[in-house]
């Protein structure tokens, strides 16, 4: 058939239909992040979007990923609520097409993600939430990583801490009633039996306890001689309130759940006597890479003149090394395919972290890049955590 | 043995129960409606009183009027806007309207004033008080102090004002008032101003103790209103008595059992109660019309 001029000259243009696919669509790799951006932990849910976003800048400027994408993060609130959360990360995964989704300060929502994202086959790499089983599942192929703190090392770490510093013989617990608190629990039995330490007690509390106080006395009466602190910062605020009514001067020391928040302001005069797990300080002599982080989120967020103004570190941390170590397993799998991206994780190579110099960071026997030699303790002075001594 | 800071706790909670139970007995009483948003204007009470004592640093004896004030001004329009339109027509959607307003108003609240909860220090909540080894803090003196004063004021306003004898008038019976010459609209408009007055009240006395964040107030709300309906919600003495009781009540449980036990055996309590009080411990028989 012969074509007109017109029909000719309209055929030159087909081509250009498939330059209707917007130009960003094709030149970006999504990272998807599932955290507490409101409610207790607000504060937790800007610190690790921080160190996310510090960490995409530093990418982008190198040239980004898979040769040349830049690398984007789109964020959704789960407000410390389970199904909340499996919304957003199927969203995230589904609409947003995401390679990696990044998780929060929520043990609980972690949790009820494990399923999600086997179905999705999408890996998960959490940056905050400490909860044992949320790596350590049954899930084979196993689609849950982390660069965090785990409370079954944290639980050793906290009772040896009390041992050590406190001379504690008997250390009695306070545990949020929750999943989280269940999981440490477990932890700080088992570490107790392999440390031969016999705890006072383990109690829980919920998280609209006004008082804890009868929960106190008991552990008080079983001749508890230090508090192990489970909870996040409203809720284990309200544990400090009620020390300072009983007048109990008894040494604490807590999980990192209190370092989401405003402990400071809600714990009344005792919070500072909180001795709490961190896996990263930006406080004291930094290395080459701490520096460069500090100066980049000086850069990006005035208001941070300083460590002093980095509020709740881990989170920016943990998040930092953790979108690097995802990045480099997506250019490993040379693609957004969850599954690949799974199997690369495996075999990123050295990479000179924040928090540490990681080497080979996962495997399939333990997809948790940080051990208790990791570690570090520290206080609040304000609302920094400052090393102790 | 119950410690009497258990005790003295759960006076203090139990008086702000009374409050809002209160509350929601002026409304039943004069219009035979309930403010279910009494719990999110108790919240915006302690809200408000956060920004302006605390962030803002006014006066005290300048913050108190002004957030009794707003909390008044909120009655006028839950009641304008959610509850006499629905009268008007017969209909009981004001049930459905008041718990949409007061999820609406804990939304504005989480919008504007953030999502974190904020302390209220004062220093009636700054030490405890050590009595026989139990530490009290004097805001757990204060709270019941002012809780039964205040149902003292208003029981005495009610027995010896015009308006007072006019509101319970119209409580007793509504057409008998109406023919009297009161102004039952106008007294219906009172009546929710002082409920939401006293959920403000509530709200600045429960401050301190709580810590102030946008979903403060309701469970409280919800477990007032379960006091409303031990004592009789038609009462006003069985509802401030109810209101207490429930409150210290909760904290014997909480003190001897695991704290999830609370809830389940305080709403427990309420469906036994009525079980074999229909009308609730103090409440009377209402009057239906056929």
């Amino acid at each position: 058939m012969k074509l007109t001029p017109t029909q000719y000259l309209g055929s030159l243009l087909l081509p250009l239909m498939f330059l209707s696919v917007p130009a960003s669509a094709q030149e970006q790799v999504k990272i998807g992040l599932v955290a507490a951006l409101s409610g207790d932990s607000a504060l937790s849910g800007e610190s690790i979007t921080r160190g996310m976003t510090v960490a995409i800048d530093e990418i982008n400027a190198k040239g980004g990923v898979l040769g040349g994408k830049k690398l984007v993060l789109v964020r959704r609130d789960d407000e410390s609520n389970p199904a909340k959360g499996q919304l957003a990360a199927r969203e995230l995964i589904e609409k947003e097409k995401v390679a990696v989704v990044f998780g929060g300060i929520d043990t609980p929502v972690s949790m009820s993600l494990i399923n999600v994202m086997s179905e999705l086959k999408t890996p998960y790499m959490g940056v905050w939430a400490a909860g044992t089983a949320i790596t350590n599942n049954n899930k084979n192929p196993n689609y849950m990583f982390r660069v965090s703190a785990v409370d079954e090392r944290v639980d050793a770490g906290m009772l040896k801490y009390a041992q050590d510093k406190f001379k504690s013989k008997r250390p009695g617990s306070m545990l949020v009633n929750n999943p989280w608190g269940d999981s440490n629990m477990k932890g700080l039995e088992k570490a107790a039996a392999a440390l031969n330490i016999t705890l006072a007690g383990q109690e829980k509390y919920n998280t609209n306890d006004m008082d804890t106080t009868a929960q106190l006395t008991r552990l008080k009466n079983a001749g508890a001689d230090s508090i192990i602190l489970v909870g996040n910062t409203g809720v284990a605020a309200q544990v400090m309130k009620s020390l300072e009514r009983m007048n109990w001067n008894v040494p604490v020391v807590s999980h990192w759940g209190i370092s989401g928040g405003r402990f400071d302001e809600l714990a009344g005069p005792r919070y500072k006597d909180v001795v709490f797990v961190q896996t990263y300080s930006f406080f004291g002599k930094q290395s080459p890479v701490g520096e460069k982080v500090i100066a980049e989120l000086k850069k990006r967020y005035p208001e941070i003149k300083g460590a002093n103004d980095i509020v709740a570190p881990v989170g920016t941390a943990n998040a930092y090394d953790a979108t690097m170590l995802a990045a480099l397993a997506i250019n490993k799998a040379g693609s957004t395919n969850g599954e690949k991206i799974r199997e690369a994780f495996y075999e990123i190579p050295e990479y000179k972290g924040l928090i540490k110099t990681y080497k080979k960071p996962f495997s399939a026997e333990s997809q948790d890049a940080l051990t208790d030699r990791d570690y570090i303790w520290v206080h609040f002075v304000g609302n920094a955590a400052v090393p102790v001594n | 043995m119950i410690s009497l800071d258990v005790l003295i706790a759960g006076l203090a909670t139990g008086s702000i129960y009374g409050l809002l139970a209160l509350g929601y007995h002026i409304t039943f009483v004069v219009s035979n409606t309930v403010n279910f948003s009494l719990g999110a204007t108790l919240m915006f009470g302690a809200v408000l009183f956060y920004e302006l004592h605390t962030r803002i640093g006014l006066d005290i004896f300048l913050a108190v009027p002004l957030v009794l004030l707003m909390s008044g001004l909120l009655g006028i329009i839950v009641e304008r806007f959610f509850v006499r339109p629905f009268c008007q027509n017969n209909s009981v959607s004001w049930l459905l309207s008041t718990i949409a307003f007061g999820i609406i108003l804990e939304n504005i609240v989480r919008f504007t004033f953030g999502q974190e909860p904020r302390s209220v220090p004062m220093p009636s909540i700054a030490e405890p008080i050590r009595i026989f080894n139990a530490g009290i803090y004097p805001i757990e003196f204060i709270i019941p102090a002012v809780g039964i004063s205040v149902a003292l004021i208003l029981w005495l306003l009610s027995k010896k004002t015009i308006v007072g004898r006019a509101l319970l008038a119209a409580a007793q019976n509504r057409d008998a008032a109406i023919l009297q010459g009161i102004n039952v609209k106008k007294l219906i408009i009172l009546a929710y101003v002082v409920s939401t007055a006293l959920a403000g009240l509530a709200g600045m006395l429960i401050a301190p103790k709580l810590n102030v964040s946008a979903g403060m107030g309701t469970l409280i709300g919800l477990k007032a209103f379960a006091a409303a309906i031990i004592g009789g919600i038609l009462s006003a003495p069985g509802c401030l008595i109810a209101g207490i009781g429930y409150g210290v009540f909760e904290s014997i449980v909480a003190a001897q059992l695991p704290s999830a036990f609370r809830e389940i055996l305080g709403f427990g309590l309420l469906i036994f109660i009525l079980i074999f009080k229909p009308n609730g411990l103090f409440g009377k028989k209402g009057v239906y019309k056929v």
